[in-house]
């Protein structure tokens, strides 16, 4: 039963490695979900197999989403039918859409561009062509 | 224990056989064929993705959903529990001094399910993907592929549920009274934590199974919405089972290292306690992180921040053996044989897929990494880089005790830098892919990505160099267990007249060293 000082030392820098990345990650966390107070509420509904959306104002948009560079938005992410998971990679947006459930994610873009939006959830036949697009215009 | 084969026998004689060795060697050879069925799946999946666009090898996405589905769970319910129900068969009892299993005809029924179950799921072929998730599974999976994987996957978790009892009994009560539990060697500990395990996990994914079929039915609406029902109740139940499977999984891989590290490094373990420690507490551990799985899903923060202890908490323990290992090899003589480059590779890889695994478990990366290719890569660094080299390495130790005969040392190194390469370069790019963006389970992807289309071309190359790496395995398999030269039984590997092998054993005290 050969326990000793290496031993002792692996496992304490191991732990402290493990605090490190658990404690940072709380931070972030945290932080990622504080969603800002002047978040506008854009209604996000996954069906197999496209997205459509729901702006504040009533405007509905399937597929394509037209957004403001520099305002936040807060998703709430509906399902019709199995689950989904609205995701925009480089966004870091991601968050499940399940039936009977609002999940929510919020973000901020600060850049302009079209950017991809996927499903990340299996969901089905046209799964890999659950696709939309996502552009962020430099409008005041 | 050994040379059942070198004296032929009728094979209807060892498939009727109750004796521990009999049906350790039909599990093994079961699981091992069901590796190369469910290879043949991975490698078309690879070749499909070498180019975007549709219809390279696979001309639609339902038949390239059945072939992921049904490559994953042959590879989890029908090549991981029966190879390493198979070589615990052979080891256990000899391990704890018995003459057999404490319950031999329920080891031989536990076995004969693995076949029914593995010939329903490869009959029906469903779409599901492994996981099943709901409602997809209730409301909109095609009939009757998926209530024949449901049946299926019933008739595996009963053999699962009925062979580890016979473990927990075999080692509990029918060991030497002389050999204390602490003593006991840790590829037997392996098993019995496994086998613990899978009493405490499995009914709940039981449960979960008849709920989905009911729901299937429509007499109940457990988990489907329009009927009241919640879906995320049915990943609670199934991933209650399945994060605890994981280890399942993955601790008989390491019991097996266990076997070979300190035989072929011709020096004691470093430390049994720290090993019988480190088991206990990863069979504790796995059951506080099943939520990893569900951030997404609408989980609140705190509950987030529980789970994540509760999958840190595991890491700890898992550095404990490997830890063990690098201390036994440190200043021994090594003698790298084929089982011990794998055992080594194996740790390697296990030591990335671990690193890798902490950084899942941190919340926010989880959002960045989840659902992606880089789940993909992580699970089979596990599943291929752990998991399939121990098996292999403890395959190719157990060779001559089995066959009597010795395989080709140079086809199995082939087979091991083949193996090693090819994950490495397969499931790491798939890390990449997954920082790229690439979610899972996708039959095709934009061409215009060229990014993904890179590192896919990248990976299927490593896959096939995976892949071909086998056709040698096969070989040594088929062609050396027939015509291979007589293996020398006192010391088939040239480790020196000190070292035991497991059939040697005589003495409950050598048994540990």
């Amino acid at each position: 039963m050969g326990h000793d000082t290496a031993e002792w030392v692996f496992i304490g820098v191991v732990i402290a490695i493990l605090v490190y990345v658990g404690v940072d990650s709380w931070i972030v966390q945290k932080e990622v979900e504080e969603v800002p107070a002047d978040a506008e509420t854009i209604k996000v509904t996954g069906q197999q197999w496209f997205w459509s959306f729901e702006h504040a104002d009533g405007t509905k948009e399937i597929s394509t989403l037209h957004l403001k560079k520099g305002h936040a938005y807060n998703f709430e992410i509906y399902s019709k039918d199995v689950m989904h998971s609205f995701n925009i990679p480089d966004w870091v947006v991601f968050e499940d859409a399940v039936p009977g459930h609002v999940n929510h994610a919020w973000f901020a873009p600060d850049q302009t561009g079209e950017f991809p939006i996927q499903c990340r959830e299996y969901c089905g036949l046209l799964h890999y062509n659950m696709r939309g697009s996502l552009i962020v215009e430099d409008t005041p | 224990m050994v040379l059942e084969l070198k004296k032929p026998r009728p094979v209807w004689q060892i498939m009727f056989s109750t004796h521990h060795t009999d049906v350790g060697l039909l599990y093994t050879i079961t699981g091992l064929a069901f590796l190369f069925m469910a290879g043949v799946l991975a490698m078309m999946i690879r070749t499909h993705l070498f180019f975007p666009g549709q219809g390279v090898l696979i001309s639609d996405s339902v038949t390239f959903n059945r072939i992921f589905t049904v490559h994953g769970l042959t590879m989890l319910f029908l090549f991981a529990l029966p190879v390493a129900n198979g070589v615990g068969n052979y080891l256990v009892p000899l391990m704890v001094r018995y003459k057999d299993m404490a319950y031999p005809k329920l080891n031989a029924i536990a076995f004969w399910m693995n076949p029914v179950g593995g010939v329903l799921l490869w009959l029906g072929f469903s779409d599901t993907s492994w996981v099943s998730y709901a409602p997809y599974s209730v409301i909109r999976a095609p009939g009757p592929a998926a209530d024949m994987m449901i049946f299926g996957l019933k008739i595996l978790g009963i053999s699962s549920i009925l062979s580890s009892i016979n473990f927990v009994v075999t080692i509990l009560k029918c060991k030497h009274p002389d050999l204390p539990l602490r003593k006991v060697p840790l590829f037997a500990w392996s098993m019995m934590t496994v086998s613990l395990m899978t009493i405490v996990a499995m009914p709940s994914y039981a449960a979960a199974l008849i709920m989905l079929l009911t729901d299937r039915l429509g007499v109940s609406g457990f988990f489907n919405p329009s009927m009241g029902g919640d879906p995320i109740a049915y990943l609670h139940l199934f991933w209650f089972t399945f994060h605890p499977e994981v280890y399942i999984f993955l601790l008989p891989s390491i019991g097996m290292m266990y076997e070979i590290i300190p035989r072929f490094s011709r020096k004691p373990l470093f430390s049994q306690g720290s090993g019988v420690f480190a088991f206990v507490m990863l069979g504790l551990i796995g059951f506080a992180s099943w939520g990893h799985h569900m951030y997404s899903t609408g989980m609140d923060f705190t509950t987030k921040v529980v789970f994540m202890i509760g999958t840190l908490a595991a890491v700890p323990a898992s550095g404990m053996h490997v830890f063990n290992f690098l201390a036994t090899m440190w200043g021994g003589r090594i003698r790298f044989a084929a089982p011990m480059k794998f055992a080594v590779g194996g740790i390697a890889l296990f030591f990335s897929a671990g690193a890798g695994g902490v950084l899942n478990s941190a919340m926010p990366l989880d959002f960045i990494s989840h659902g992606t290719y880089w789940v993909v890569g992580h699970m089979h660094l596990f599943l291929t880089g752990t998991i399939a080299f121990g098996f292999v390495g403890m395959v190719y130790y157990m060779f001559p005790l089995i066959t009597g005969r010795m395989y080709s040392e140079k086809l199995a190194n082939i087979h091991f830098i083949g193996m090693l390469w090819g994950s490495v370069q397969v499931f790491y790019t798939q890390h990449l892919l997954g920082l790229e963006g690439m979610p899972r389970r996708i039959y095709d992807y934009p061409a215009e990505y060229t990014s993904w289309t890179q590192l896919n071309q990248i990976a299927t190359i490593g896959a096939w160099i995976l892949g071909a790496s086998f056709v040698a395995f096969l070989i040594n398999l088929i062609y050396y267990s027939a015509k291979g030269k007589e293996a020398n039984m006192d010391d088939p590997f040239g480790l020196g007249g000190k070292y035991y092998y497991p059939h040697q054993a005589k003495n409950p005290h050598h048994i540990g060293y």
